[in-house]
């Protein structure tokens, strides 16, 4: 069953917010052999008992299935969503994107900034430091346009999901 | 309540509290304090084994012959480390354990202390769940946790580790009542209409199957007579797992023998004839299944398990049955009943499955004059059956032998390792069995390679005075490993000689117990009367015909269908493919 097509899934988990329980979950996914393509983690909650994790995996469909029964079965883990199969869900990815030139180059790199709405939070005479936030192929773009005009280096924050609507997961 | 006590006494309180009578463990620097706590009460048993690893394999075999959950104290570093074995053996078998080990103080962890290691970083994957207690107020809270999370839903085991400082602080402590867990919620009762359906397939089926596994024992007992009257209702052929050989009399018309690699014939026969499995708490591993995209592809499969990631693992399944399979079990009769369920007619089934029998897959053919393995495993258990003994085995082809020929009536008398396949586990696995029935009959049976890798042990049992039987199956040779040299790899017998073997009958006598040497077919039942005669621990070594293989068997990446009946059949050398295989 693992020759089947692969696809993307991203899972919103919510997990006790203590030492180990990260380890836990990412060891699960080196030890079992599936993907993770990016994963964020941060404590969500009033009284920092529950830290939401976002992870971008894939695979047939039965390898997602069991990821979510792996993961569900963790002592520490209050649940797993798979937003993919949830619904209608926002994904949001933020990247800071370091472009270093003078002259036309730098000029250029503004100007494809502004279209892509992404705010310069550094600056020099030299650089640019931008900041861009969207969707994973919005991120990807801008990048590989930023490439052509002087690109540094890059620092993504990886994808954080939420469902649309007014119900929590 | 008022009144504060030490880490170290919480520990001992609450494991009191908890009802346990046994502690399998070793010390070491940093548990010094839980062993202080220990020496100045009566309560508890605490058993010192040789070495750390036994520690573990003697709870697992307490734990397997009981039912309870078993315990281990070690102490950090080493001691830890030594446990990792025994603790994936028992997460791979489904045990429930609550393995405590020391850790250097907490201002020390991290700085490469003497004796330390990162016990939870090592076991986060080992175990069902494990803890870094770093408050003495929460060493209460956290065994009764873990106890709870050790036995409940599939059970596993649980490592706490309890930094010295955190033994030596002291806290309040008071008994917890019913424990209930924030996230950890296993599901006992499974869902009734899934039940329905599950009852209304297996009384329409043809050919049906119960394919049964060690879900069945940790379901407890009860579980065992709900599988034999589901048997009888439905009339449908059983088959067992290794681990869960005992759940269903051997002897019963139904049973068709252990399934898998080294099952019967019409055991894997039926499996892949049949048009209805019904998998009871068995998960579907690959000694069972063979090759996959040739397993069973006529049927419709329902199975039932406590856990949902055993679920379309590696086969997928048309109906899910998520719950404790006692109480499935005891539901899927109920609603029979209910709706006045007959079974289906199945005599051409019967007839088939008849003729598969007819093979006589796990006879042997005695040649020459040498002893055969099989035939030493039969008359052992001959001559103990009216014991109802407990046995235990190793690893290898004496552990297939005594699941093909020994016979098993009652669930918790067959303490074997099944997943993981840790050669050393017997001897004390029957340890722990004896401590919890002192009056039983437990026999390991051994191969003369498995067992010298916890030999040590014999220490163990005469410093309690455990009357434990070990019978070796000595062929000379980690015969396992060299019937795979023969079938995959042109009989080139690397490194699977048992060279410089001790004399075990004096190493035997080194320690304490008697020995006893079966020399051949003549020697055999005197010599099986001597050891039951002994009201000590006796070492049998039993000298068998040294090349005897392991069959019926399946070969890696083989369907069921294409079974090694006799060493006739034997290929000599795989195909790469294969050789990849385990």
């Amino acid at each position: 069953m693992k020759h089947l097509p692969s696809e993307r899934h991203t899972l919103s988990i919510l997990v006790d917010n203590e030492a180990g329980v990260l380890a836990r979950i990412v060891g699960l996914f080196s030890a079992r052999g599936y993907n993770i393509e990016s994963l964020t983690v941060a404590d969500v909650s009033d009284n920092h008992e529950v830290s939401r994790i976002t992870l971008v995996t894939n695979g047939p469909p039965p390898v997602i299935d069991q990821i979510m029964a792996q993961l569900d079965r963790l002592v520490p883990v209050h649940k797993v969503v798979d937003l993919t199969d949830w619904g209608p869900h926002v994904e949001r990815e933020m990247a800071l994107v370091k472009v270093a030139g003078v002259g036309d180059k730098r000029v250029e790199a503004l100007r494809l900034a502004d279209i892509f709405r992404a705010r310069p939070v550094d600056t020099s005479t030299a650089s640019f430091v931008f900041e861009v936030s969207g969707s994973t192929e919005k991120v990807n773009q801008f990048i590989a346009l930023m490439r052509e005009v002087g690109l540094v280096e890059v620092a993504r924050t990886g994808v954080v999901a939420i469902a649309r609507g007014a119900e929590a997961v | 309540m008022g009144t504060e006590i030490t880490g170290a006494e919480i520990v001992v309180q609450s494991l009191i509290d908890l009802g346990v009578e046994v502690v399998f463990g070793y010390p070491g620097g940093a548990v010094l304090p839980i062993y202080d706590a220990l020496f100045q009460q009566n309560r508890i048993r605490h058993i010192l084994v040789r070495h750390e690893q036994a520690a573990v394999h003697a709870a697992e075999g307490y734990a397997r012959a009981s039912g309870k959950v078993g315990v281990v104290l070690v102490t950090s570093g080493p001691g830890a480390t030594n446990a990792v074995t025994g603790i994936t053996d028992a997460l791979m078998d489904s045990i429930p354990l609550v393995v405590l080990t020391g850790q250097v103080p907490t201002h020390l962890i991290g700085t490469d202390a003497f004796q330390e290691c990162d016990t939870v970083g090592i076991t986060r994957h080992c175990s069902k769940h494990n803890y870094l207690v770093k408050e003495t107020a929460k060493l209460g809270p956290v065994l009764h946790e873990a106890f709870y999370i050790a036995r409940s839903g599939r059970p596993g085991p649980v490592v706490i580790d309890i930094p010295k400082d955190v033994q030596i602080m002291k806290a309040r402590y008071a008994k917890p009542g019913a424990i209930t867990h924030k996230t950890y919620k296993p599901q006992v009762k499974g869902d009734l209409a899934a039940i329905e359906a599950a009852v209304d397939m297996l009384a329409a089926a043809e050919r049906p199957i119960l394919y049964t596994g060690g879900g069945i024992i940790n379901s407890g007992p009860i579980a065992s007579q709900l599988l034999r009257e589901l048997a009888k209702v439905t009339g449908a052929p059983v088959t067992s797992t290794l681990m869960g050989l005992g759940s269903f009399g051997h002897e019963h018309p139904q049973f068709l023998g252990m399934l898998g690699m080294h099952g019967s014939y019409e055991a894997n026969m039926a499996m892949n004839r049949c048009d209805l499995m019904v998998c009871l708490g068995a998960r579907f591993d690959d000694r069972v299944t063979g090759r996959l995209d040739a397993f069973s592809p006529h049927s419709r499969k329902i199975h039932v398990d406590i856990d949902r990631s055993s679920f379309n693992k590696t086969v997928r399944v048309d109906l899910t049955i998520q719950g404790d399979v006692g109480s499935v079990m005891e539901d899927m009769l109920k609603v029979w009943r209910a709706r006045g369920h007959r079974a289906a007619d199945q005599k051409a089934w019967w007839a088939q499955i008849e003729g598969w029998r007819a093979r006589n897959s796990f006879g042997f053919e005695q040649k020459g004059d040498s002893l055969l393995p099989q035939k030493a495993i039969q008359r052992l258990y001959e001559m103990t059956k009216a014991k109802k003994p407990i046995i235990s085995t190793e690893v290898g082809q004496h552990q297939m032998w005594a699941a093909q020929h020994f016979g098993f009536h009652d669930p918790n008398k067959w303490l074997t390792s099944g997943g993981l396949g840790t050669m050393g586990y017997g001897l004390p696995a029957a340890i722990g069995a004896q401590l919890a029935f002192p009056g039983a009959l437990v026999i390991d049976i051994a191969g003369e390679a498995s067992i010298q890798m916890n030999i040590q042990e014999l220490g163990t049992a005469v410093q309690y005075r455990l009357p434990v039987k070990i019978f070796i199956i000595n062929n000379e040779y980690m015969g396992m490993v060299r019937q795979w040299q023969e079938l995959n790899h042109g009989s080139r017998y690397s490194e699977s000689y048992s060279d410089s073997l001790p004399d075990f009958v004096k190493l035997a006598e080194a320690y304490g117990w008697k020995g006893i040497v079966i020399e051949g077919p003549d020697d055999l039942d005197a010599g099986i009367q001597a050891m039951l005669d002994h009201p000590g621990p006796v070492v049998v070594d039993c000298r068998v015909a040294k090349l005897a293989n392991c069959f019926p068997m399946i070969p890696s990446g083989a369907a069921h269908t294409d079974m090694i009946l006799s060493a006739a059949d034997e290929r000599g050398e795989a195909d790469d493919d294969a050789k990849a295989l385990v």
